[in-house]
Order: C-alpha cells, then sequence, then structure tokens
C-alpha cells in the first residue's frame, strides 16, 4: 500500500519534470506562432496573451507572402536540406562500412582523419570555401550549399554510422558472402536495414543546422534565385525598424517542414528500435 | 565429390599468429569435428576453408582444386553459424531460398528445394514467418535447412548447438547425425562439447594453440592418446596425471589412468586413500580420493555406490590401461 504510494509519487515526480521540460522547451515556439497571428500593437502590449478576436491579424502572413518569392525560398531550403541529407546518409554509411568492415593499412587514422570534423567548424574555412566556389563558378547555386552542407553532415554521419556497424553481427555478412550477395548488396540488403535507427539520428542531427543557417546561404548564395527561408526572413529584420509580424509569421511557416521531415524521421527510430528489440 | 586437403595453412592477425601449420586431409563423405580449447583457432580454420578469411600461407583444396582465390559463394560450401545468422527482414523461405537464388536458379526449382528441405527439418508451418518470430531451435533449423538447399559438397558447423538448452541439443544432434546418413554429405564440425565429438565424428581434429595435436576417430583418440594434451582433453571426468616418480618408473615422467579403469575396495589394494568428495550420478558414481602413494585420484565406477567422504579405501588400476608419457608429453609406447 505505502509502496503503491511512494511509486505514485515517484512516477508524478518524473512527469512533473518531463512536462516541466516539455513546457519549458515549447514555449517559444508557442509563443512565435501565437504572435504570428496578432496585430503589431498587441505583440507589443501583451506580448505573452493567445489572439482574441480583437488583436486576431494575419498582416503578418499577407506581408510574408507578397514580399519577395517565399514560396520559391521554401522550395530552395527544401532541396538544399533533402539533398544534403541524402548524400550525407549515402556517403557517410559507405564510408563508415569500409572503416568497420575492412582491415587495412592505416584503417584507424582514417577514421580519426573523418571525424576531426567533428571538432573544427567548418565555418572557420569559409573564406577558402568562397574561393573555391568562385573558381568553381558555383556562387549562388544550390548546388554550393548542398557540397558545403554535405562536407559539414560527414564527419559525425562517419562516426555514428561507422560505431553501429561495428555492432552488425560478423556471422550474419558471412552468411550472406557465402549465399552469394556481393559487398554491395551486403552493405544495401544486409547491414543499411539494420542500422536505419542510426540513419534517423543521423538524418535530424544533420537537418537541423542545414535548416537552420544563415552563415552559408548569405555568403555563398545570396540571389534572389537561390535565398533560403532563413536567409529570406532576414529582410523583415531591419537596421531600425524590424517588422516583427513578418518575422514572426516567416519563423512559423518554417517550423513546418522540418517537422514533417522530423515525424518521418522518427517513425523510422521507433520502428528501427522495435524490429531490434525483438532479434 | 566433397573431399577437402589443407596443406600447412598458417594464418596470422597482425603479429599474433592463430593458426600455425595445420595439414588435414578429409576424404568424401567423412564426418570430421574439430574440437579444442577456447581462443585455438578452430573457427579461424573454419572461415579460412570457407573463404571468409585468407590464409597467410598454405594451401586449400575442394575436391583437389585449389580455392584460395575463389570466393566463397563458389566454392561449393554451406556454414551454419553459432549465432544462426538468419536474415531478420527475410522470411523463412526466403532465408533458404536467398543463395539459390543469387546463383540464378529457376524460381520453381527453388521453391522444390526449399520445399523438400523444410519438410526434412519439419519446418513447413513456419516457411512464411520472419526469424523472429521463431524459438531457438526452429531458428537453427532454418539455419541448417539454409545449408542443406544449396547442396554444397562440405557443410561447416561452427558450434551450432551451443546456443541450445540441453534437451533440444541432442534432438538436433540426431538430426544432424541423420542428415549426414541420407545426405552422404562431408561435414566439418566445431564443437566444444565432448559428447557430441564422441558421438558424431568419424574422425575428430584435436587442436591446440594453432596446431593438430592428434587425429583419429573417437575410440582411437580415447584408447591411444598421442601426448598428454589428448589425454587431457578427451574423455570427462579427465584422465587421472600421476608423476612417474611416485610409482617408480624412471622411463616416463607422467602416468595417465582414465577415472573407469581404477577399481576400488574397502579391503585391499594398491593405493590406500581417504574419500574426499563423492558425486553421485545416477549411471555413475564420481569417487575423489586423496591418496598418499598418488595424490589426488579420481575414480569412476558404474552404477550406485554407498562411499561417503572420510571412508578409507584402495585404489587398484585395471592392468594395461596406464599410459605412459616422457618429459615432452610424447606417450611411450614400446614396452607394452
Ligand atoms: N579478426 C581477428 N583479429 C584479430 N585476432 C583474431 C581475429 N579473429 C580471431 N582472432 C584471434 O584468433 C584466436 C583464435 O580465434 P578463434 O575464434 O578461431 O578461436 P576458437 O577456437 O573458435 O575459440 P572458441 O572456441 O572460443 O570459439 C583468438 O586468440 C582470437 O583472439
Ligand atoms: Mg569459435
Amino acid at each position: 500500500m505505502s509502496k503503491a504510494r511512494a511509486s505514485y509519487i515517484r512516477i508524478g515526480a518524473v512527469h512533473a519534470a518531463l512536462i516541466a521540460y516539455t513546457l519549458v522547451a515549447l514555449f517559444p515556439v508557442f509563443l512565435t506562432i501565437a504572435n504570428s497571428f496578432k496585430s503589431r500593437n498587441a505583440i507589443f502590449r501583451e506580448p505573452l496573451a493567445i489572439p482574441t478576436p480583437e488583436t486576431f491579424s494575419l498582416i503578418g502572413y499577407e506581408t510574408v507572402l507578397k514580399q519577395g518569392d517565399f514560396v520559391g525560398y521554401f522550395q530552395n531550403s527544401i532541396i538544399v536540406t533533402v539533398v544534403s541529407i541524402a548524400l550525407v546518409l549515402l556517403f557517410g554509411a559507405m564510408a563508415a562500412f569500409a572503416l568497420s568492415e575492412y582491415r587495412f593499412r592505416g584503417n584507424t587514422l582514417m577514421g580519426l582523419y573523418l571525424a576531426l570534423g567533428i571538432m573544427i567548424p567548418i565555418r572557420l574555412g569559409t573564406v577558402a570555401i568562397l574561393q573555391g566556389m568562385v573558381a568553381a563558378d558555383l556562387v549562388n547555386t544550390l548546388t554550393a550549399l548542398i557540397l558545403v552542407y554535405t562536407a559539414q553532415g560527414l564527419p559525425l554521419a562517419v562516426f555514428i554510422l561507422s560505431e553501429f556497424m561495428r555492432t552488425v553481427s560478423d556471422d550474419l555478412k558471412n552468411a550472406g558472402r557465402i549465399d552469394g550477395l556481393s559487398e554491395y548488396a551486403i552493405f544495401l540488403r544486409l547491414v543499411l536495414p539494420l542500422i536505419r535507427p542510426a540513419m534517423a539520428t543521423v538524418a535530424v542531427f544533420t537537418m537541423i543546422p542545414i535548416w537552420n543557417d544563415l552563415w552559408f546561404p548569405l555568403i555563398l548564395a545570396p540571389a534572389e534565385a537561390t535565398k533560403t527561408v532563413t536567409l529570406g526572413s532576414q529582410i523583415f529584420i531591419g537596421q531600425f525598424v524590424t517588422n516583427w509580424n513578418a518575422v514572426l509569421s516567416a519563423l512559423s511557416l518554417a517550423i513546418f517542414p522540418v517537422l514533417v521531415l522530423y515525424v518521418i524521421f522518427s517513425r523510422q527510430l521507433i520502428r528501427g528500435i522495435t524490429a531490434g528489440a525483438v532479434k | 565429390m566433397g573431399s577437402l586437403q589443407l596443406k600447412s595453412i598458417r594464418k596470422a592477425f597482425g603479429s599474433h599468429e592463430v593458426l600455425k601449420g595445420i595439414d588435414l586431409d578429409v576424404k568424401d563423405g567423412e564426418f570430421v569435428i574439430f574440437v579444442g580449447p577456447s581462443g585455438c583457432g578452430k573457427s579461424t580454420l573454419l572461415r579460412t576453408i570457407a573463404g571468409l578469411e585468407d590464409a597467410t600461407s598454405g594451401s586449400v583444396q575442394i575436391d583437389g582444386v585449389e580455392v584460395g582465390h575463389v570466393a566463397p559463394a563458389k566454392r561449393g560450401i554451406a556454414m551454419v553459424f553459432q549465432s544462426y545468422a538468419l536474415y531478420p527482414h527475410l522470411s523463412v523461405r526466403d532465408n533458404m531460398g536467398l543463395g539459390l537464388k543469387q546463383a540464378g536458379v529457376p524460381k520453381t526449382e527453388i521453391e522444390e528445394k526449399v520445399a523438400k528441405a523444410a519438410g526434412m527439418l519439419s519446418l513447413d508451418p513456419y516457411l512464411a514467418r520472419r526469424p523472429a518470430e521463431l524459438s531457438g531451435g526452429q531458428r537453427q533449423r532454418v539455419a541448417i535447412g539454409r545449408a542443406i538447399v544449396r547442396e554444397p559438397k562440405l557443410f561447416l558447423f561452427d558450434e551450432p548447438l551451443s546456443n541450445l538448452d540441453a534437451a533440444l541439443r541432442v534432438n538436433t544432434r540426431l538430426e544432424i547425425a541423420r542428415l549426414h546418413r541420407s545426405l552422404k554429405a562431408t561435414m566439418i564440425y566445431v564443437t566444444h562439447d565432448q559428447v557430441e565429438a564422441m558421438t558424431l565424428a568419424d574422425k575428430i581434429v584435436v587442436l591446440n594453440a594453432g596446431r593438430i595435436e592428434q587425429v583419429g576417430s573417437p575410440m582411437e583418440l580415447y584408447n591411444r592418446p598421442a601426448n598428454l594434451f589428448v589425454a587431457g582433453f578427451i574423455g570427462s571426468p579427465q584422465m587421472n596425471l600421476i608423476d612417474a616418480a611416485k610409482l617408480d618408473d624412471r622411463d616416463a615422467k607422467t602416468i595417465g589412468i582414465r577415472p573407469e579403469h581404477i577399481g576400488l575396495s574397502r579391503e585391499t589394494g594398491d593405493w590406500q586413500g581417504k574419500v574426499i568428495h563423492v558425486e553421485h550420478l545416477g549411471a555413475d558414481t564420481i569417487i575423489y580420493i586423496e591418496s598418499e602413494t598418488v595424490g589426488l585420484l579420481t575414480v569412476r565406477l558404474f552404477g550406485e555406490h554407498r562411499y561417503a567422504a572420510d571412508d578409507t579405501v584402495y585404489a587398484t588400476p585395471v592392468i594395461g590401461s596406464m599410459h605412459r608419457f616422457d618429459a615432452e608429453g610424447r606417450v611411450i609406447r614400446s614396452g607394452q
């Protein structure tokens, strides 16, 4: 009886902590979305209030959709993010497979070298990257962004995926070899399905910084045709006046594509985890 | 078809030499078992035969054909792994059929062969299931089925039963023995389990630290061990090894007597001693004796016996059952 009550208290405490954390984490998102539906005066007078019939206004969204090619910006962001994730996962998994599966001279050194990028921020190389892009005539193209983001995402991907691939049973791969599967088939048909949760994790970790990045779009692809959403929203932030309605609306809109991608990956994550549990 | 020749196989991982020159001949249709302590290189040798590991030097011939540069799938072998190694995302049917599919065998023929193997192993009800939905014993049968379907010249088993419980192990062991008789295929089988080795093998290969200690039929190894290592390794409980000096034998260094070759009496005998522990196993009674002349002795008597700790007893070795070993541990055969 007392034991049961004690565990109620413990469960209650855990839930309280988790709910508190959820509220803290969701509060900025809530504030952004709530305020994006309010008139300018209401935002400043009562920033914490939810929109009421008097303060409700779509002026922010109207501004955003009128100003510039916002649909185009979205498209650019989505293309850059999705293609970069795909390339990071593909090349990351390939490198990780080689590192974890084959014994060759310099294996460990190569692994360290590939993981170095986790500790050294790619932005340190911005000048050289810009010079390279100019020389290759890639400035103001989405390709430039995709190349940079792929490079930026690879170190962590190689690191995480090679750790996971080491846990895939050797016997399983050997059984595949005896059954006549090529090394490519072993990689694609045996190993990749088994490390799907790790792939989803890497995808999520890769996606967020790319979507939110302002630095490289500003430097490498600031042209109207190649602007990303994050860069596009900046026009509403002025040195003297900031159009908060528009900024908040743009940010609210920018949340949704990430949310969709996240839901897709996290489904993979959960499915992968339960598939492993019953092995 | 199905013979195997190994010629001075060596294998090193970096500077660590695991196989130190293995020579072995396996005739067509033989059931050969590799035994040896953990880490002695049994699995490495098996993987080298399969082509999953390249030998550092030496040659592997299957049916007289050098297979050093032949891919595992083309060697005409099939392997059953300790961890089953079933493809988790494929059904039992596809698990068994994958090898044939990769080899380009027509669909109807695959169906036929899978059905036949499933029949042999009573797997019919499970063909549509995934490995995750099977019990351990069923998974192991699928793994064996996957090997049978390929109709290999050479079966390789790496401790296939060690994940099964005792009862299932006996059943599967009988099944493998039956398979060997009906398929008449050559089988090479790695195990830790003495009973498995003694009951299944035509020929046992005892490995120790990357070398072959002795090759022979189970009874040869039991009755005529070539050296101390084999004498101590084969047979359970272990052979009694007695310092020859205690028995006034000047030519030998060590004398070995199997526990079942010692008679026990309460009245008279060669070596007087005191019982220190008794194990009643029903069919056997194992008695541990501390003797002043020869030290600790293990005695195995058949049936039930009423000895108890602290009883004084006399042990007598059966005449002609002693094994004599020289200073290097080799058996001395002359004189007997
Ligand atoms: N890939 C590898 N790299 C380095 N050393 C290895 C490798 N595989 C095996 N070894 C070493 O080779 C030796 C023999 O290993 P092996 O797996 O053949 O032993 P085993 O006789 O099968 O043992 P067990 O009965 O425990 O399965 C061990 O000392 C092991 O550490
Ligand atoms: Mg082994």
